[in-house]
């Protein structure tokens, strides 16, 4: 062996003892895309909470918790879903897992759909990204930018379920996927727990 | 233990707790905002629910709490750190309404 050659594999040696905290390489990456995420987040939410701060005629259009309080229950219980889905693809029951995490996709659809219907009520009473019958126009557009961004990460955590879920039955993927797939779905229902009473609730007309 | 080793025992009990805990957590939210309070209050008080409701989300229902303590707190000082440098501005968000912060 030349010396170039035990020099690499002393090298790779230490390279590849073994992924980033012993942790499998696909869950770190869905952490620090959750992480990365999370700021994302965090800035549209802060550049909300910087612009009703600094707004005198803030509006307040929301009259009923109901359609917003269905969603949140949903969403949630679309989490517990999604928890008793990994465990049965961790106890090796096939059809058990498919059929839980099929569920999480019916329960982010059905969100997304009053999310949309909630969204289509909004825009009939006059409101656009730029302007609103009530108040201030920055309104519409800090309410359907983040609002529409927690739609598209359930829209896509959705497509996830269904694909991951489909090859995870037919034997493609296993466990693991199921597992990181479920990291981002949490994420999903996490961010929702603070756009709920910063974006719904602080503005419930009185 | 790993979060499949953590899966693999017990049952959904735990799970199911921190489920009710949520839905409580959520509910109390919508009771804060139904309350007699000037907006701050109830800012502050809906944002400490949030973040109660997100540490168990995190912890529980992510698995946080079962992974490595060096990841764990990778994750956790590296998130709240960018998270409170984020918020050095707030006082100039006022600047609109009451003018330039701390000019009288």
């Amino acid at each position: 062996m030349s010396q170039a050659d035990s020099t690499l594999e002393g090298h790779s040696t230490g390279l590849t003892a073994g992924p980033a905290f012993s942790i499998p390489t696909k869950k770190v990456a869905m952490w620090l895309f959750i992480i990365a995420d999370t700021m994302t987040f965090a800035a549209c939410l802060l550049a909300y909470g910087f612009v009703r701060n600094g707004s005198a005629d803030w509006p307040r259009p929301f009259h009923s918790i109901t359609n917003v309080a269905l969603m949140t229950f949903i969403l949630l219980t679309s989490s517990l879903t999604m928890l008793i889905g990994l465990r049965a693809a961790r106890a090796g029951d096939k059809a058990g897992a498919f059929r839980w995490t099929m569920i999480t996709a019916a329960a982010g659809i059905l969100f997304a759909l009053l999310h949309v219907r909630e969204w289509l009520g909004l825009i009939d009473k006059g409101m656009t990204l730029f302007k609103n019958p009530w108040g201030n126009g920055l309104f519409g557009a800090s309410f359907f930018s983040i609002t529409g961004l927690h739609l598209t990460h359930v829209t896509c955590g959705v497509i996830a379920l269904i694909v991951v879920g489909v090859r995870y039955k037919s034997g493609r993927y296993n466990a693991d996927d199921i597992e990181v797939l479920g990291l981002y779905w949490h994420f999903v229902d996490l961010v929702w727990m603070f756009v709920v009473p910063l974006v719904y609730l602080l503005n419930l007309a009185h | 233990m790993t979060t499949a080793e953590a899966s693999k025992r017990g049952g959904i009990g735990k799970e199911l707790m921190v489920y009710l805990c949520l839905l409580a957590l959520a509910g109390l939210q919508f009771v804060i905002a139904y309350q007699n309070i000037d907006a701050s209050q109830m800012f502050i008080r809906m944002l400490a629910v949030a973040i109660v409701e997100a540490g168990l989300a995190v912890m529980f229902f992510m698995h946080l709490w079962t992974e490595k303590r060096r990841f764990v707190l990778f994750v956790l000082i590296f998130t709240i750190f960018v998270l409170l440098t984020m918020q050095y501005g707030w006082t100039d968000s006022t600047r609109m309404v009451v003018g330039a912060p701390f000019s009288k």
